[in-house]
């Protein structure tokens, strides 16, 4: 069922739009390095990595690796960028870097290791031009895919590398945390324990009830009446009764309220004024 | 003229230009009109269950409110502020938008049908790996919220940005777990040999708790209530988009409603069994094969929107740390713990050639006993905390040179000193 396993590029459709595909993506991640490097904002020059991400996962689509061209987005771009951008984002909108050359001959270093690498990039390109490739149609065959090879690679052959690698990953993650590990003397309070300590402290924190609740009238200085009849006094700004400037409560205000909330309702107006 | 329901991926990039052409805008079209419908459903829904009306002014109920409001939201001023990156500003909601729409382009909706006498799968297009293709857009997706939560310069737009780029990276690993168990047991990445393999058993049965850990990352990827943390209204303003409007504005609420469509769709193409027609009717013959499946698949995505609207109708917004435990300290331990279960399943059947049923029994048992064990363990730890906290009210104050050294203090003990000071500077 899974044997006529064909990645999308190969189609005879796809194979003629390969060079203009090419040359776009490539310009574009040419683009993208160029820009990293004269980007004042270190967030830019992440977001110009990010484009050069993103075009080099579509060449290796494009030349028949689509495991290793999503893979490179969803590790690249979408993890350890993102880990790059989260740690910039903290800088701030306005910050530049500075250009002084901290660590004393940096730049010649720096130089020094672009030679090595521009030299060992070009012997292995030039490599290509002398060596019989049998190309990766051959290699996908002997293991029914694209994806089967990797994984029967990395599985087999490959895979006390792979364990070795992650577990290398594993201890600088593990490292990184024992660094900033800090020990508490104390243990951290809970929302639970802070909210205890809030309220156990006598103080009332809940809103304050609202003036004229209750009452017949809706005014600050009338205070609100408990559903047991009863004055709140916390219902009153501090100033108005400083005043001398808080309202008394009539008897019948007080018992309607006493029957509102027992269930008898509201007393009848006109029973009340005869 | 035969009608495979099974497609292969070969049938896959050999559509003529005109037919991808008008997959292409059929995706397009279907997204944008999934969204105004969501948009007024999610209206609707919500208002029934805070009993209220809801839109019901354009259209036949209301059902035009959704468009009504885009036109009124790009006529809006758009207003740009001046602190902003401003490249970058514009970029965000782009990325975000783009992404959304990409996405969709290796969900299947059918079988292969005849298209003016074409015959193509129902699918924009397919390849190997395409459920790691939408893992990879959707990883791009947060740039634009990233971005447009750095670009504002504004601190509640900072603080969105920074708390979605947290919650994306470790939801989405959560939601990568829960896909490989769909993996090991389709033998494939591609969505539409998954939806294949599902012929026989749907695997919401094989893999519920695959399905119920993607269900849980997928609200927290799509960032929508319970886990709408970046954009939090009663502590962020708008989180992310606090400083955006406009158009701009509409592409991030655009992309939102999109997203709920596409991890909709994923969880159908990969637990539901796709566009296959659910169990009494698939009986009928016929109701799998040519433009049918698609009441099926756009049914199953429904029924998900339904539950989205819903779950955003009941459940209060978490604290930002019970949803980082919940996705560290649950989600990924027991993905991975599922994961191992399912590969030694798969292996042991594979090697050993015992049925299923033996499999599950071999490891099912010591394994759920494993897990009671650590379970009543954590238990009653928590509640040993608990009476330990309740007792634990006495703090005693030690005098940290009684010794002759200083020596810091221990749990429940107070220095000196420090209670001292402390009470100087409130006093003063």
């Amino acid at each position: 069922m899974f044997q006529n396993l064909m990645p999308l590029v190969e189609s005879a459709n796809a194979v003629s739009f390969e060079p203009v595909v090419f040359w776009i993506t490539g310009s574009l991640s040419v683009l993208g390095a160029v820009g990293m490097l004269v980007s004042k904002k270190a967030v830019h020059s992440a977001l110009w990595v990010a484009l050069t991400m993103i075009n080099l996962a579509i060449l290796y689509v494009l030349q028949s690796a689509p495991f290793l061209g999503v893979t490179q987005v969803v590790v690249y771009t979408g993890a350890v960028m993102m880990l790059f951008l989260f740690v910039l984002m903290i800088v701030g909108v306005d910050a530049s870097d500075s250009l002084i050359e901290t660590i004393k001959g940096q730049r010649m270093l720096a130089i020094f290791a672009g030679l090595i690498l521009v030299v060992s990039l070009v012997l292995l390109l030039s490599n290509s031009f002398y060596v019989q490739t049998n190309g990766l149609e051959t290699a996908d065959l002997e293991y029914g895919g694209n994806i089967q090879g990797i994984a029967a690679l990395l599985f087999s052959k490959y895979v006390l590398i792979f364990e070795l690698t992650s577990a290398l990953l594993i201890t600088a993650a593990v490292g990184a945390m024992v660094l900033a590990h800090k020990e508490r003397a104390v243990p951290r309070k809970t929302q639970a324990q802070m909210a205890k300590e809030l309220f156990s402290s006598g103080n009332y924190k809940g809103p304050l009830p609202s003036p004229g609740v209750y009452a017949r009238h809706n005014s600050v200085d009338t205070p609100a009446l408990l559903p047991d009849g009863s004055v709140s006094q916390i219902s009153i700004p501090g100033p108005i009764i400083a005043r001398g400037a808080a309202k008394t409560i009539n008897q019948k205000d007080i018992d309607e309220v006493q029957s509102i909330s027992e269930g008898r309702g509201i007393i009848d107006k006109e029973v009340e004024d005869q | 003229m035969k009608l495979f329901p099974n497609v292969s991926l070969g049938a896959f990039g050999i559509d003529p230009w005109w037919v991808t052409l008008i997959k292409v805008l059929a995706v397009f079209v279907i997204l944008v009109l999934m969204t105004l419908l969501a948009i007024w459903a999610e209206r609707r829904i919500v208002a029934r269950m805070q009993m209220r009306i809801g839109p019901n002014r354009v259209g036949p109920f209301g059902i035009l409110q959704g468009l009504m409001d885009g036109v009124k939201l790009a006529l809006k001023e758009d207003v740009i502020p001046f602190t902003v990156d401003r490249a970058v500003y514009i970029l965000a909601p782009i990325i975000s938008a783009t992404t959304a729409f990409m996405t969709f382009a290796v969900i299947p909706f059918g079988p292969e049908v005849s298209f003016f006498g074409v015959i193509t799968p129902l699918q924009l297009t397919d390849f190997p790996v395409s459920v790691l293709y939408v893992l990879a857009i959707a990883s791009v997706g947060i740039y634009g919220i990233v971005l447009a939560g750095w670009s504002s310069g504004s601190t509640y737009a900072l603080l969105g940005g920074l708390r979605s780029s947290a919650q994306m990276v470790s939801y989405e690993i959560a939601m990568g777990l829960s896909f490989v168990a769909v993996f090991l047991y389709a033998g494939s990445m591609s969505t539409s040999q998954i939806v294949a393999a599902q012929e026989r058993t749907w695997y919401i049965l094989l893999l519920l708790p695959s399905f119920l850990i993607y269900v849980i990352s997928m609200v927290g990827e799509t960032n929508r209530a319970p886990f709408d943390l970046p954009e939090a209204e009663g502590e962020l303003v708008g989180g992310f988009h606090t400083e955006y409007s406009s158009l701009k504005f509409a592409l991030f609420f655009l992309a939102e409603y999109i997203n709920m469509v596409t991890v909709s769709a994923l969880a159908t193409t990969l637990f539901l069994g796709g566009w296959r027609a659910p169990f009494p009717i698939s009986l009928i013959p016929g109701v799998n094969e040519g433009w049918v499946p698609l009441i099926w698949f756009f049914s199953k995505i429904a029924v998900f929107l339904f539950v989205f609207i819903w779950i955003r109708g009941t459940l209060p917004r978490f604290r930002y740390d019970q949803f980082m435990n919940l996705g560290w300290k649950i989600l990924i331990p027991t993905s991975l713990a599922w994961i191992t279960i399912v590969a030694i399943t798969r292996g042991l059947r594979n090697s050993l050639d015992l049925p299923t049923g033996q499999t599950v029994a071999l490891l099912g048992v010591p394994l759920i006993a494993v897990a009671l064990t650590l379970f009543i363990r954590d238990w009653r730890k928590a509640n040993a905390e608990e009476a330990l906290e309740e007792n634990q009210i006495l703090v005693t104050e030690i005098d940290p040179f009684a010794g002759g050294h200083p020596i810091p203090p221990l749990p429940g003990q107070v220095l000196v000193e420090q209670t001292s000071s402390r009470q100087g500077i409130t006093n003063g």
